[in-house]
């Protein structure tokens, strides 16, 4: 019994792919990264650092999105426009929320 | 002057619908045999996967739907009862706990997709086992979660917090149970190989869904949980 996929149509990105972006042993060193992020990001929920509270949860709070988003979905590594799609629409959500948001908080006042 | 430009794009147009069919025939023609190949992983004319590109364009729109969901919870977060806000109700430790399993999953998910890259269906379908296990404990944690605050009083109906905050992180909740099921019919499919085209792109597909699920989760996390309202 042969334990592999067999697929006849393994596409030329595929085969590219193959030999980019990082291997087994540095997605396991990524998730550890991504760990002990979110264990300093508990220890400063719980820890007074004052002004500096929002920012640097905020702060972790990206790199961790990013990590994720541009090792584990590939997008660093993979073609430009598979990003871009995403970040198009990121990037509108960010802006019509933030826009909203600051419109509630404009009335508000 | 007007009416030729549109003449000429319609006549351009006209020539790529045509070049195109002729692809698609020949394609058809030489691959024959090789069934997978037509109807898999069809690639667009700028040499990219269409199912890719398509799943990449749906991860965009879903930024709009949790951005919306995220910023009607940002809005009524402070609208609550006195005894039945974030600060009461919040387990830290036991979220921490599930996003750390989620966290998990997304590294079994990537050995899933590195798997079949190098065609090793078994620990492909290791991995996504595994990923699968581990997501249905989020979900478990997370469903045991709405329990105690019902328990505790917190209706889907009782505030505008409560509203925003179930319906925020329930969505993301059936994700993730959608998720599950995409990750459970994979493994399935490709026991039997069943799977059209790619197997590869297949597994992708459904580990960038599941990373979406992660880094949505990944701002629930902070905005919702970590950062008191």
């Amino acid at each position: 019994m042969t334990d592999t996929l067999d697929t006849p149509s393994v596409r030329g990105d595929h085969d590219a792919k193959e030999h980019h972006g990082p291997s087994d042993m540095q997605f396991v060193t990524i998730f550890f990264i991504l760990a002990g992020i979110t264990a300093i990001e508990v220890a400063v929920s719980y820890i007074d650092i004052g002004p500096f509270f929002l920012p640097v949860l905020l702060g972790l709070m990206v790199v961790k999105f990013f990590t994720v988003v541009l090792y584990f979905m590939h997008i660093k590594f993979d073609n430009k426009l598979f990003g871009r799609l995403f970040y198009i629409g990121l990037g509108l959500a960010v802006f019509v929320y933030a826009a909203a948001l600051s419109t509630f908080q404009f009335f508000a006042g | 002057m007007s009416e030729s430009l549109i003449t000429d794009t319609v006549k351009d147009a006209v020539e790529i619908v045509k070049d195109h069919a002729n692809d698609v025939h020949e394609h058809d023609v030489h691959a024959g045999d090789d069934h997978s190949a037509v109807h898999g992983g069809h690639h667009t004319s700028l040499g990219l996967s269409n199912t890719k590109l398509a799943m990449w364009l749906f991860l965009g729109s879903e930024c709009l739907l949790f951005g919306g969901l995220i910023s009607t919870y940002m809005l009524y977060r402070n609208r609550h009862s006195e005894n039945l806000g974030p600060d009461q109700l919040w387990d830290i430790p036991f979220t921490s706990a599930t996003s750390f399993v989620l966290l998990t999953s997304s590294l079994t998910m990537v050995l899933a997709v590195s798997a079949a890259n190098r065609k090793d269906l078994r620990n492909t379908k290791i991995y996504l086992g595994v990923t699968a296990l581990l997501g249905g404990l989020f979900l478990a944690g997370q469903i045991y979660e709405f329990t105690v605050f019902y328990r505790e009083g917190l209706g889907f109906t009782t505030s505008l917090f409560s509203s925003s905050f179930f319906t925020l992180t329930g969505f993301h909740g059936v994700h993730v149970s959608i998720g599950i099921i995409m990750l459970v019919a994979m493994i399935a499919m490709l026991s039997k190989e069943k799977v059209s085209g790619d197997d590869a792109e297949a597994v992708e597909m459904v580990g960038l869904y599941w990373h979406f699920v992660d880094v949505v989760w990944i701002i629930i996390f902070t905005l919702v949980y970590l950062i008191p309202a």
